[in-house]
């Protein structure tokens, strides 16, 4: 009887997201408490506090509208830390190895570490729109848009997370994209204000921020409101998906920052 | 048993992005079921061949067949034969043993309640069954290595390579690692060591190769190889103290290793009794005699140019 299972890549890929659910869950106080500790403090601060006086925005309530924002800026910077500090991990620590020697394609390898990635945005964008209810009435107009923003938006900065990490020689390299790059694109895609209160150069130089796209088209999920067209936002970031992909890909063909 | 050799290297080059030619056309055959030796000094290039074998380095040319399924055309069948003892430690130290090896398997297309059951019986052989749920970090030196060994034999490889397995662990420990090989062996499975311990190659190991600035400078049976020594060296420990001068005895190199003992280098095919003879003329008295090196060890020193650090 051979042992090997009739599906040997799913059963790879599923040995890999396996591993990362048990990473994620064995150190939930680095990976799910601060989130949901910092979404508080910003649903606590900029919605209740601060949001009472700044009334409406873009025609909601604005702790409504800084909801859809907060929720998607979670699962990015979340799915982003943990494919890129859990492959970085695995390569300083070298069990990697294990991957590289194995007959797994590529292919696996990619998906099962961006599918533990994306299930922890996805847990963390859950546990971060439970808080969001105890500050405002969620509803979700729009669930299928809802649900494929978040696993598009998931999936591309995984995807870009990994990316990070095949390059990265040390720890500081995966510390310096998320606060040069990411933290600042987060912060200038729309989560906190609509894209009609910039001067018209800044809503210009927005249109050129993923992560605005992202942010409207989940907003456009829970509230019904977008500053861009759905269907423009889909084929960014489909678009995104498959350049990324077809990037991780050949990095890990090429064996850059893995084989000698 | 199959003809196809277990392991073929044809011509393989390596030439690191550095300029570093660290292999420089090597070829090797290993026969099915064989237990090899791949012996060199540091930076020989032995960790770069087994690097390109288990396609963790890339090569810059030649071939490398796995039982005749070649690496570059078919990497997937051909690392499913394939199990690999790394020089350093490389699972993770925040997995569990049971956990490191049924995810392992995993990789390997084995399904979860196989996995379960092959890792119940590869940490029991490697005597770590008591450890089986504890942090792998917690695991010492020997239990460590023994874990990578149960890990390579989860997917049950027809070729097995270790890089120096018993590096760092002590006599009673090795002795068990060895027991695990040669039970592995005796069941089938090709093994190519790699070792610092000379000894160890030779009580192990049929066949040998030795690699020195990228080339394979000698390959072949253990016996043969060991056979082209024609000198032997030995320490004789006397009764009391050496006298002021040495007996000289024809094609014996005689030297005091200190006051009570002497040194000897003689032919191989010499007789000892006319050496004892000798002595005895000279009034030394042997109480005890012992074998000055390792015999491999000696081999080694010649083929390599007397480098110290061997594999």
């Amino acid at each position: 009887m051979s042992a090997i299972s009739s599906h040997p890549n799913l059963t790879a890929l599923l040995t890999i997201t396996r591993r990362e659910m048990t990473r994620i869950l064995r150190i939930w106080a680095q990976t799910l408490v601060p989130p949901a500790i910092t979404m508080t403090l910003y649903f606590l601060i900029f919605g209740s506090l601060i949001g009472r006086r700044i009334g409406d925005m873009g025609g909601y309530d604005y702790m409504d509208f800084i909801v859809p924002g907060l929720v998607m800026m979670a699962i990015i910077q979340n799915s982003y830390g943990n494919i890129s500090s859990s492959f970085f991990g695995a390569k300083f620590g070298r069990h990697i190895e294990e991957m590289l020697v194995s007959p797994m394609p590529n292919w696996v390898i990619l998906g099962g570490y961006v599918a533990g990635a994306v299930l922890r945005g996805l847990l963390v964008g859950v546990i971060v729109l439970c808080i969001a209810m105890l500050f405002t009435h969620v509803r979700i107009p729009h669930p299928l848009i809802t649900i494929t923003t978040v696993l598009l938006g998931a999936t591309i900065f995984s995807l870009a997370g990994f990316i990070n990490a095949v390059y990265a020689k040390k720890f500081d390299d995966v510390a310096i994209v998320p606060t040069f790059i990411l933290t600042p694109l987060t912060y200038l895609g729309g989560v906190f204000y609509s894209v009609k209160l910039l001067p018209d150069w800044a809503q210009v130089m927005t249109h050129a921020n993923p992560i605005f796209y992202m942010v409207n088209a989940f907003r456009y999920g829970l509230l019904d409101s977008s500053d861009v067209p759905i269907g423009v936002a889909y084929a960014l970031m489909i678009g995104f998906v498959l350049v990324l992909g077809a990037l991780g890909l050949w990095l890990l063909k090429r064996g850059i920052g893995l084989r000698s | 048993m199959s003809s196809i050799p277990a392991l073929e290297i044809h011509e393989l080059r390596k030439v690191y992005a550095t300029g570093v030619e660290a292999l420089k056309g090597v070829s090797l055959i290993v026969q099915p079921g064989d237990f090899f030796a791949l012996l060199g000094p540091n930076g020989a290039g032995k960790s770069t061949l087994i690097g390109i074998v288990s396609s963790l380095v890339n090569s810059s040319s030649g071939s490398v067949k796995v039982f005749g399924v070649d690496i570059e055309q078919d990497r997937e069948a051909a690392m499913r034969l394939l199990g690999l003892v790394p020089q350093e430690v490389n699972f993770n130290f925040f997995e569990k043993p049971f956990d490191i090896l049924c995810n392992y398997a995993g990789f390997y297309g084995i399904a979860r309640a196989e996995a379960r059951l092959r890792a119940e019986q590869e940490l029991r052989r490697a005597q770590l069954w008591d450890k089986a749920h504890t942090m792998a970090r917690t695991l010492s030196g020997g239990m460590k290595r023994r874990l990578m060994i149960a890990r390579a034999m989860m997917t049950r490889p027809r070729l097995l390579i270790l890089d120096e397995p018993t590096a760092g662990v002590d006599i009673e420990i090795r002795r068990g690692m060895w027991r695990i090989l040669k039970e592995v062996n005796a069941a089938g499975t090709t093994v190519i060591l790699t070792t610092h311990y000379l000894e160890e190659a030779e009580s192990l190991c049929r066949n040998l190769a030795i690699i020195n600035g990228g080339q394979i400078i000698e390959n072949g049976p253990m016996k043969t190889l060991l056979a082209k020594l024609d000198v032997e060296g030995f320490l004789l420990d006397i009764d009391g103290e050496l006298p002021a001068t040495l007996p000289q005895i024809n094609g014996v190199q005689v030297r005091a290793e200190d006051s009570h003992t002497l040194d000897l280098e003689m032919p191989r095919a010499m007789d000892l009794n006319s050496v004892f003879a000798s002595l005895d003329a000279a009034g030394i008295r042997v109480r005890s005699m012992r074998t000055k090196t390792n015999r491999l060890e000696e081999l080694f020193m010649r083929l390599t140019g007397g480098k110290e650090a061997a594999a």
